[in-house]
């Protein structure tokens, strides 16, 4: 049995290395995403001002004034302490409590700065009622925020396209046909196209991965072996969906079409490009069923918190279970024909 | 000698057509068995249900007593009528990689030497000629020494002597001990390489014998064929029931003296008349009522 995966391993691996334009793609598409962010959007942050503010009476007064400010998105916040890491990152300029008119902002934030100016302009007639409360923190600069939703994003499309379009293709050119009168079993087949693409998507991914570090250098406070972890777990994963994709189907075009159709509102809904913080709240509902969402997450939380492996467990949950279904049901439902 | 591959009953349905319709046969061990028939009569499906890729409606395939199970996927050489090949890879690559798919193999090297894949041997397989890849596609099904080897229509699309080239090859198999079941559109071929024909038509088998004992059973004349100038058609199809194919008129007769007597009768000039025996060609044509290759 290992000899036969063996051998559909190596053909598979000559295969993918060979075709230069497929290879090229998968290399050269991530570095010069994170090349553009790097230079282009270095310090700036894309966005508009964000304010959290807890739930509390708006309706009237200088609170209502200051929500009425235009081009500043109020997110709602559940409470203070859980969201005031996000004061610290940069990643809402302010936090505001209008029940007891107490704001949190990050003396380092230059947007922070701005909406503080607004807020205390709402408040000109009681401004003693406000209690500025300074958080600290780095700034989160937006290249170390994307880097691990970029990587994720280029692991999906390996592994959606490179197993279910390859496994497609193979079909309907009768390479399965012909593999399929060999004592190949369809798990022997199907091993071997999983083990050769993880590791060649683990291995390009790596290399992608250092070199970027080499020239940008981001920020990572987290383990790299749970890093490791959690892009090889999601690797498996998108993998798996890919097979479910490829268990049937008999022609590029309508593999193409749902292929597209799962990539493309992964790559703009799983929080990639833009924090899902202040997305419509069925938006984010729909955002935790796709995977790229769970594993650019748990990489964000490791390299930007330095999350240790608990913190990130149930994201590993997630992607191992749903992995572990998508297996079986691509296994079951696969056709040589 | 003992039977390798038994058919029993074998049906396959594609929708509202019967596409195999209740068959059944025997393959001896050693024997060449060849399967004819017009296109759509059902011969890639039977030969696919019997290689284990199709599965069957109803009746049952026994090799060796057994159903199709990994010691025939072990011990079956099988060459379909087009096969791609994964690409990017060489074809020594391929052969490798088949190669480690069974426990028996033959050598790459010696199968290179017999097949005459040297000169191509390191060239990716996209850039294979038609004869090239055909001799591939042989020397694959045989690498792991199949007791058994499937050929469905080998030499389709293949120049007159690369078919012979191949017919050689697939003697040298026969040779060394292999059955073989094979397709064929060419009765030429059927029977030059054939112990055992079975004819199939509508998805049924309707004739099945040695090639020389299905030409003894259905006929006992012979052909007259003369040019079709030489011969005007009133009185060919009046006097002598012939039978205008392309430029002759084939007469068949029972009695070659008395035909020719009453031929020279009407003036018919004998310069480019030819005797020949009847052949599958005309037995397929018989038994079917259709050109061959149509």
């Amino acid at each position: 049995m290992w000899n036969r995966i063996y051998a559909l391993f190596v053909a598979r691996n000559l295969e993918f290395i060979r075709d230069r334009s497929a290879l090229a793609w998968s290399v050269l598409l991530p570095i010069l995403i994170i090349f553009v962010f790097a230079f282009a959007f270095t310090d700036e942050n894309p966005e508009k001002f964000k304010v959290g503010v807890i739930p509390g009476d708006t309706s009237e007064g200088a609170a209502a004034a200051f929500k009425q400010t235009r081009f500043i998105n109020f997110i709602d916040f559940d409470e203070v302490e859980t969201n005031l890491f996000k004061v610290e990152r940069h990643q809402v300029d302010m936090l505001f409590d209008p029940n007891t008119s107490r704001y949190w902002i990050n003396q380092t934030s230059p947007n922070g700065y701005i909406v503080e100016k607004l807020l205390v302009a709402a408040y000109a007639d009681s401004p003693e009622s406000l209690q500025q409360i300074l958080v600290e923190g780095d700034e989160i600069r937006y290249i170390d925020w994307v880097i691990p939703g970029v990587i994720a994003m280029n692991i999906m499309w390996g592994a959606l396209f490179g197993i279910g379009y390859v496994i497609v293709r193979y079909r309907k050119f009768g390479v399965l046909k012909r593999l399929r009168a060999t004592p190949v079993t369809a798990m022997e087949f199907l091993s071997a196209q999983i083990l050769s693409r993880l590791w060649l998507l683990v291995a390009v991914n790596t290399v992608i991965f250092i070199c970027m570090d080499y020239f940008v250098g981001f920020r990572m406070l987290g383990s790299y072996f749970n890093l490791f972890l959690v892009f090889t777990l999601g690797c498996i994963n998108l993998i798996c969906c890919g097979l479910v994709v490829a268990a049937r189907i008999s022609t590029e075009e309508v593999a193409n079409g749902v292929l597209n159709l799962l990539s493309w509102p992964m790559m703009f809904l799983s929080g990639v490009w833009f924090s899902l913080e202040g997305a419509h709240p069925w938006m984010q509902k729909f955002a935790l069923i796709l995977p790229l969402t769970h594993v650019t997450e748990a990489a964000r939380e490791i390299m930007i918190d330095g999350a240790g492996i608990v913190q990130i467990s149930d994201h590993l949950l997630v992607l191992g279970v749903s992995a572990v279904i998508l297996l079986i049901v691509g296994a079951r439902i696969f056709q040589w024909e | 000698m003992p039977v390798i591959l038994q058919v029993s009953n074998l049906v396959k349905r594609f929708g509202q057509l019967t596409a195999v319709n209740d068959i059944s046969f025997e393959i001896y061990q050693g024997s060449c068995f060849g399967l004819l028939g017009p296109n759509g009569a059902g011969k890639t499906t039977t030969i696919e249900m019997m290689e284990g890729i199709k599965t069957p409606d109803a009746g049952t395939i026994r090799y060796q007593g057994e159903a199709l199970g990994q010691q025939f996927r072990n011990e079956a050489g099988i060459m379909f009528q087009t096969t791609a090949l994964q690409e990017f890879i060489t074809v020594r690559e391929i052969m490798v990689q088949f190669s480690r798919f069974y426990p028996n193999t033959s050598s790459i090297d010696e199968l290179a030497e017999r097949y005459a894949l040297h000169e191509f041997l390191n060239q990716d397989t996209r850039k294979l000629s038609g004869g090239q890849k055909q001799r591939l596609l042989l020397a694959m099904a045989l690498i792991n020494k199949p007791k058994i080897l499937f050929l469905d229509e080998p030499t389709t699309g293949l120049d007159p002597q690369s078919r012979r080239n191949l017919w050689k090859q697939v003697q040298l198999v026969k040779e060394q001990g292999a059955t073989i079941l094979l397709t064929t559109h060419y009765m030429e071929e059927a029977y030059e390489l054939c112990d055992e024909i079975a004819i199939m038509d509508h998805g049924r088998i309707i004739a099945h014998d040695a090639p020389d004992a299905l030409l003894a059973a259905h006929f006992d004349d012979v052909v007259v064929q003369i040019h079709a100038k030489d011969i005007p058609r009133e009185i060919g199809e009046k006097e002598f029931q012939a039978i205008y194919r392309n430029d002759s008129a084939h007469i068949l007769t029972g009695d070659v003296n008395k035909t020719i007597e009453h031929l020279l009768h009407f003036d018919i000039p004998l310069d480019r008349l030819r005797i020949r025996a009847r052949d599958l060609e005309d037995l397929f044509l018989e038994l079917t009522g259709k050109e061959l290759r149509a």
